[in-house]
């Protein structure tokens, strides 16, 4: 199994590959199997982001080998995910709560009921 | 390439096919509108993994282009979407 002429840098890229596109699945069943829209949001803005962020991290890693320089291009989709998932998160649940007779109106009321 | 990397290349691409099936069931089923910008949310961001991983695959930095292309495309269409669902017009 273990073939000593793979570095370790395979090692961690592939280990990165994998786990970043199992976090990715795990998002998507999340948004698949909820209940409501409010839990359904949880795994696209958490899970799936992270596992984007660890391809790209192995995404990084690889291209750096291949050309013998620091690519970074990929840390730059990074950082523009890691900003933008919550800006969007946030309006889809700010659109959610209006549409939603059962949330609270006012700022103040915070105390939001559990449904069902 | 060493057969490794390539293997896990190819796993990732097969549970990230899965992953894409998932959102789509999410598009086509979901019961809101929200649920399904939500789901078309999740599409481009697995998109992107799906191009990224493509690329290690063969080895050719061309794909991430696209892959940029499309977060910045997607996350602009998802908050243009919301947008028109809080408050009936984009530009306010």
């Amino acid at each position: 199994m273990t073939d000593p002429a793979t570095p370790l840098l395979d090692w961690l890229i592939a280990a990165l590959l994998v786990a970043g596109s199992l976090f990715a699945l795990i998002g998507s069943i999340g948004l698949a199997k909820f209940g409501d829209f409010y839990r359904r949001l949880h795994g696209p803005t958490k899970a799936t982001t992270l596992g984007v962020g660890g391809v790209l991290l192995a995404s990084a890693l690889f291209f750096s080998r291949l050309s013998g320089a620091v690519s970074l291009h990929e840390l730059l989709v990074t950082a523009f995910l890691f900003v933008t998932a919550p800006v969007s998160a946030q309006m889809l649940v700010k659109a959610a709560l209006q549409d939603d007779p059962a949330a609270p109106k006012k700022r103040g009321d915070a105390t939001l009921s559990p449904k069902g | 390439m060493s057969p490794l990397l390539l293997g896990a290349a190819n796993l990732a691409i097969g549970i990230l096919a899965v992953a894409l099936l998932l959102c789509l069931v999410r598009l086509v089923r979901g019961p809101s509108v929200l649920d399904r910008i939500l789901a078309l949310d999740t599409l481009y961001v697995d998109t992107i993994a799906l191009l990224v991983v493509v690329g290690i695959r063969f080895a050719e930095p061309a794909f991430f282009d696209g892959a940029l292309l499309i977060a910045l495309l997607g996350f602009v269409s998802t908050v243009a979407l919301a947008k028109y669902q809080l408050r009936g017009d984009i530009v306010d």
